[in-house]
């Protein structure tokens, strides 16, 4: 059964409701991962998928969750699994439902890892360790600190070391999620959160200011940084080879770059070229799509069982149109206004686009956000202030990520919370050990990410919406959608919910799997499918497939415990 | 940044503010919704045990 918040008790304040929902959505995503991906994809056409993803996808499956979260709590279910076998009434639910409760718990073995980075930095810019003259001291600082050139390097415990900050941040998340959280969680969002809010808006205006950081460097600006970010056509300069093929160079971007290059392409014809990729061209890409979904699931916490069991707790007229909305809101505007403006522009004005584009999904934040203040007045101070305020954002978000977990042994072996906590410890303790330990590239970090949360992620979203609006019936949900609902979703979103939304993401996911796994189409084959199949002369990558491997247990382990589960049973139909 | 750039961040930015804002104002002027909003914030139900 659904169980009533206390919260309302100790809050006493409309506005601290608002910012415990804002509270829910806000996190490490906006400020660093959402960066990383637009530095991958760049430009107004990932921007565009994004916010079509966003309408067309994310949203409705957002509405989907909630809703069937808070029927199945209505059911007596808190564990996707649960709820999805009561709403679907076949048995298959049950393990399709198991992807919401693996993602979530995969993903906090490397969210904890870059919640260590958070409390590191904040460490390092109160010591006032992080004031570096020239980016590539940022990056070798970074690099170093999180062990990314040798396996193991990270186990260290020094104040430059990652080890240290994961063991504590690793016990203190097991520590508030042991002892109940949700006192935590409301100073969190009474006072931390909008501080982060205010400080991130403080470091934007300071972005915006930048200018030109390197004087030998002109076209490395914040307007240009900001052109790289939403123009929605590209040009590049190629230039052609001794053996007759061309190759691309950096994007060109501003005025004065590209009148220098049409200069350049008019002296010497038969050498270079520029070539125009229009928003178009680059939204044929089955990736970019991809990944611009996944980052709003990833972001809004939306699709891969976090909302599924929290909305479970909810009481029946509750309002999950307006709580999925307003969560919703509040993370898009931290993430497109707030995190996205500081870091791309701000990487590209230190790096140019060549370099952005070469970062790692959560690195470009702390290999660029130094640089940003040290050349600011009290740098250090607004550096410790952001990265340890980012860091309570990343505990409050990685806590969500096991619930999911906690839940399912609670309703699967029938044990209370503190020994399902203990398990889950155990669990994602030997995948944050995995993580940290594998540190090569980012090796493990970047393989778990992309198998849980692009790829599963996608797939549960999927099946979400697919229970939602043909099992559980789009008319019947979209009524219960607006049980105690204080607007109404227009009505074509019944059709977008019911057909446009599955046929997106299939489509979205048939062509990835044509183009980006099989290959076909020439644009060649995504770096994660090679890391397990090898090529050439490289090796199948063994990190890789631990990773996959790890994936796959939990979901054996965790399926034979389902099987097993006598509450199921009589559920079976 | 061409025009284009220039439409499309001020028209995603100044529109992902509206909603917050507009999400606000519904929140804040619907009655009794603030005790029927929720985030992640909830106290669960097996907290009070062992």
């Amino acid at each position: 059964m659904a169980t009533s918040s206390k919260k309302k008790d100790g809050w006493g304040s409309s506005v601290g409701v608002i910012f415990a929902v804002a509270g829910s959505a806000v996190g490490l995503a906006n400020f660093l991962r959402f960066p990383g991906n637009v530095a991958q994809f760049g430009g107004g056409a990932f921007m565009l998928a994004y916010f079509v993803s966003l309408l067309v996808i994310a949203l409705p499956v957002a509405w989907a969750e909630w809703t069937l979260g808070r029927y199945g709590g209505q059911q007596g279910y808190h564990s996707c699994p649960g709820i999805l076998f009561s709403i679907g009434k076949k048995p298959i639910f049950k393990y399709l439902g198991l992807l919401g409760v693996i993602i979530p718990l995969v993903i906090f073995m490397y969210y904890v890892y870059v919640e260590a980075w958070c409390l590191g930095y904040a460490v390092n810019f109160a010591l006032d360790n992080l004031h570096f003259g020239e980016i590539k001291d940022s990056s070798e600082f970074w690099l170093n600190f999180v062990g990314a050139y040798q396996d193991g390097s990270a186990v260290g415990f020094g104040v430059k070391q990652v080890g240290i900050y994961l063991l504590i941040v690793f016990a203190l998340n097991m520590m508030l999620i042991y002892r109940g959280i949700s006192k935590g969680i409301e100073v969190f969002c009474r006072y931390a959160l909008p501080t982060l809010i205010v400080i991130a808006i403080i470091v934007l205006i300071k972005v915006m200011t930048l200018g030109t950081p390197n004087a030998a460097k002109p076209m490395w600006n914040i307007e240009n940084g900001l052109g790289f970010m939403w123009n929605p056509t590209k040009v590049y300069l190629e230039e052609k080879l001794p053996n007759g093929n061309w190759t691309r160079g950096d994007e060109i971007i501003g005025r004065k770059n590209l009148d220098s290059k049409e200069a350049l392409v008019a002296a010497e014809p038969d050498t270079y070229r520029l070539k125009e990729m229009t928003v178009w061209d680059q939204l044929r890409r089955p990736k970019l799509w991809l990944i611009a979904a996944s980052q709003v699931f990833f972001s809004l916490s939306v699709g891969f069982g976090i909302v599924l069991t929290y909305s479970s707790y909810m009481k029946k007229d509750d309002d999950v149109v307006l709580s999925s909305l307003s969560a919703a809101s509040a993370n898009e505007f931290a993430e497109v206004g707030l995190g996205g403006l500081i870091s791309i522009p701000a990487a590209y004005a230190f790096l140019g686009a060549a370099g952005v584009m070469g970062q790692t999904l959560f690195g470009l934040g702390f290999n660029v956000l130094p640089m940003v203040f040290s050349v600011m007045p009290l740098g250090a101070l607004f550096g410790f202030l952001f990265f340890f305020l980012l860091f309570l954002a990343g505990v409050n978000a990685a806590i969500s990520t096991l619930q999911p977990g906690v839940a399912f042994l609670e309703e699967n072996l029938n044990i209370g919370r503190k020994r399902s906590v203990a398990i889950i410890g155990t669990i994602t303790l030997m995948g944050a050990s995995f993580v940290i330990w594998f540190s090569k590239d980012l090796k493990a970090l970047d393989s778990l990410n992309f198998w849980a949360a692009d790829f599963l992620i996608y797939v549960i979203a999927c099946i979400q919406v697919i229970i939602f609006g043909w099992i559980f019936g789009i008319d019947k949900g979209f009524n219960e959608l607006h049980r105690g609902a204080a607007i109404r979703i227009p009505n074509i979103f019944k059709y977008v919910i019911k057909y446009l939304c599955p046929l997106f993401l299939l489509t979205i996911f048939a062509l990835w799997l044509l183009l980006d796994v099989f290959g076909l189409g020439g644009t060649g084959i995504d770096q994660r499918i090679l890391d397990l199949t090898g090529h050439g002369d490289i090796p199948p990558n063994p990190v890789a497939w631990m990773s996959v491997g790890i994936i796959v247990m939990l979901l054996i382990f965790m399926g034979l415990i389902v099987a097993s589960n006598p509450r199921y049973k009589k559920l079976n139909y | 940044m061409t025009i284009g750039g220039w439409i499309i961040m001020l028209l995603s930015v100044s529109s992902v503010t509206m909603l917050m804002i507009w999400c606000i104002y519904k929140v804040l002027t619907t009655p009794g919704e603030t005790e029927h909003i929720h985030g992640f914030e909830q106290k669960t139900p097996d907290e009070d045990e062992d």
